[in-house]
């Protein structure tokens, strides 16, 4: 099939029909489901590191190309005219958040990857029924991929809200339990509203790793 | 003897013996290698599901072998008993001390056979090394040490020690968010015992000399294929992924299976690939199909034959892939238990792509993606492969040349 030695590039073969470039439709296509595939990832107990990071990767290219084509801001825009029910609206807009300028004016960087590192040891006292009680040893680092947008207005309350989100809500049942005790969206509402909105009404994809337990054995 | 270990989901290793008239083989020894686990700290059930399994190189009578679930390692002793002594002058036949008395003279116990009996006996519990889950492991060519690799760490361990290991690799970022790309399989070269090579989930292959450094994050060389612009999509990061990286029995070259294809590179030229063979191009068409299924995730292991002249790895619908690097030529096999008549010869598949079809030719769409062949294993010295498929473990042999051609 190959002669030894020959480097075979894809654009070569006459037999294979170059992939066309996705149409709209089938990217946001792929933004929804990849975007449902990562919060039914945290729907197992421990999710597959691999393939959580390789689903993340998908998403950020298709933001990145969305962003580059001016379509990622029509839909946020789409989203902050939707009219919200009132419990969701503090989710969407939390989730959904403007870029920092200067990184926008310096190239597409669609969103930034907001992370909170939950240091178990370090973390000051928790609200008891927040706090993760498990007692884990080691550091558990969690992230969170928040789709950001251009919001309506600065908004104190949001940031004010946004503070408080700190690692205490994103414990380890949170996580575990598909965070049904955060104030987001849980992966069932993320498809409710898939369906009612026609398009993703909020994102939030979580990646985490959980890093208890470092080896004992480290020399 | 023929050795050969088959993982089962359940935590289960059945070493296979020799092969009967039937053809079919008979189960050497069954046991439980894994048992599920608990992970108090997390919260966390660990599955007893085997990820892995190597042989060490044979020392004396006993085979040893490593095995892997998620998180901990096992080494196995293997024996077999077959035969027994017997004549003893102080005791009887079943042991009981003889009175002295009636011993008249003098006899020398000698071995008789007996049924065989085989002994599996777990030597070492390597256990608390990894974090992420275990997904490779790789017997040294000191004998002594081994590898094991997870997600995001590589640690390196003596067969002789469990409570300490020396983490060689690391990749894990300072702030997990920045986490782009994780170790998707590990191996020592087969020579060199200072070096080792890891791929990742880009499609990026990195050769390590453990002589640099005791930390080796600094690869020594890195493998990669420039991306070819023109068939850039949304998934060329995911079907670049390499799935199974292997060295060559000569220690040349390294065998690395990504979604679509298996490719063939020299160590000494880190641009790309020196061969790249098609598995099933056929489903590059059918890419956003097979990410909605979670199939484009599959891991696929690739296999060397001894001469390092041909190199296989499976696919779909039972089928597996032989190519011929001598002639660039591959052909579709099929693992199927009614078209594998004991001593039947394996019929040549073809997967229906366009132009003229063919009596017995197979459409894409009709393709069985629950049948997947992702473990498989070429016999060391001889023509004699191992594939399994799902619920069953095949094994073929070549009936022309049985033995390994040698170069």
């Amino acid at each position: 099939m190959f002669p030894k030695g020959t480097k075979r590039k894809f654009s070569d073969s006459a037999d294979d029909p170059a992939p066309e470039p996705a149409t709209p439709l089938q990217r946001q296509s792929l933004l929804d489901m990849s975007l449902i595939k990562l919060q039914l990832c945290h729907m197992l107990v421990e999710p597959n590191l691999c393939r959580s990071v390789l689903i993340a990767n998908t998403v950020r290219q298709i933001q990145e190309e969305m962003t580059q084509d001016g379509s990622w801001q029509l839909m946020t825009q789409a989203l902050a005219a939707a009219q919200c029910p009132a419990d969701r609206l503090v989710a969407s807009e939390l989730l959904c958040r403007q870029t920092d300028p200067a990184a926008a004016a310096g190239g597409p960087k669609p969103y930034a990857l907001v992370g909170e590192a939950y240091q178990e040891e370090e973390e000051e006292e928790e609200d008891s029924e927040e706090c993760a009680s498990e007692g884990e040893e080691g550091e558990q680092v969690f992230g969170t991929f928040e789709i950001k947008h251009p919001p309506p207005g600065p908004d104190p309350a949001l940031e004010e809200l946004f503070s408080d989100v700190d690692a205490s809500y994103y414990d380890l049942d949170t996580v575990l339990t598909g965070m049904q005790a955060a104030p987001k969206m849980g992966p069932y509402d993320l498809l409710e509203s898939l369906s009612s909105h026609g398009r993703i009404s909020s994102f939030h994809i979580i990646y985490y790793s959980m890093n208890t337990t470092e080896a004992r054995t480290n020399p | 003897m023929c050795c050969l270990s088959a993982l089962q989901s359940k935590g289960e290793l059945e070493d296979l013996g020799d092969i009967g008239d039937s053809g079919e083989y008979n189960v050497y020894s069954t046991f439980q290698s894994h048992e599920p686990d608990f992970d108090y700290l997390k919260s966390l059930e660990i599955e007893e599901k085997i990820n892995k399994i190597r042989w060490l190189p044979q020392q004396n009578a006993a085979h040893f072998l490593l095995s892997t679930n998620d998180k901990t390692i096992k080494l196995w002793k293997v024996s077999e008993r077959d035969k027994r002594p017997e004549g003893y002058n102080l005791k009887d036949e079943e042991g009981r001390l003889k009175d002295i008395s009636t011993v008249t003279s003098l006899q020398v116990p000698v071995l008789k056979p007996t049924d065989l009996m085989v002994e599996v006996r777990p030597r070492r519990v390597f256990s608390n090394g990894h974090t992420y889950h275990v997904n490779s492991i790789s017997v040294n060519s000191d004998g002594e040490t081994y590898l094991s690799a997870d997600d995001l760490r590589i640690n390196l361990w003596h067969l002789g020690i469990t409570d300490r290991s020396f983490n060689i690799v690391d990749i894990k970022p300072a702030n997990m968010e920045e986490l782009t790309e994780v170790i998707t399989s590990a191996e020592f070269h087969p020579h060199h015992c200072h070096m080792l090579v890891y791929s990742s989930s880009k499609g990026t292959l990195r050769l390590c000399d453990m002589r640099a450094s005791a930390l080796c994050d600094q690869h020594s060389k890195l493998f990669e294929e420039p991306e070819d612009p023109g068939s850039r999509s949304f998934f060329s990061e995911i079907i670049s992924s390499v799935s199974d990286v292997k060295f060559s029995h000569n220690g040349r070259y390294l065998l690395t299976r990504d979604y679509l294809t298996a490719k063939v590179w020299d160590l000494n030229m880190d641009k790309g690939p020196v061969e790249t063979y098609q598995v099933h191009e056929y489903l590059r068409s059918k890419l956003c199909s097979l990410y909605e299924n979670d199939c484009i995730f599959d891991k696929f292991e690739c296999v060397w034959n001894s001469s390092d002249s041909v190199i296989m790895t499976g696919a779909y619908n039972s089928f597996f892939r032989m190519l011929d690097r001598e002639t660039g030529r591959g052909v579709t096999l099929e693992a199927w238990r009614e078209s594998s008549k004991p001593r039947a010869v394996l019929r040549t598949r073809r997967v229906y792509t366009g132009g003229k079809r063919r009596r017995g030719d197979v459409g894409v769409d009709s393709l069985d993606f629950t049948k997947k062949i992702l473990h498989m294993a070429w016999h060391p010295s001889e023509n004699i492969i191992a594939i399994a498929a799902t619920n069953n473990l095949y094994i073929f042999q070549d009936r022309v040349s049985p033995d390994a051609h040698t170069q």
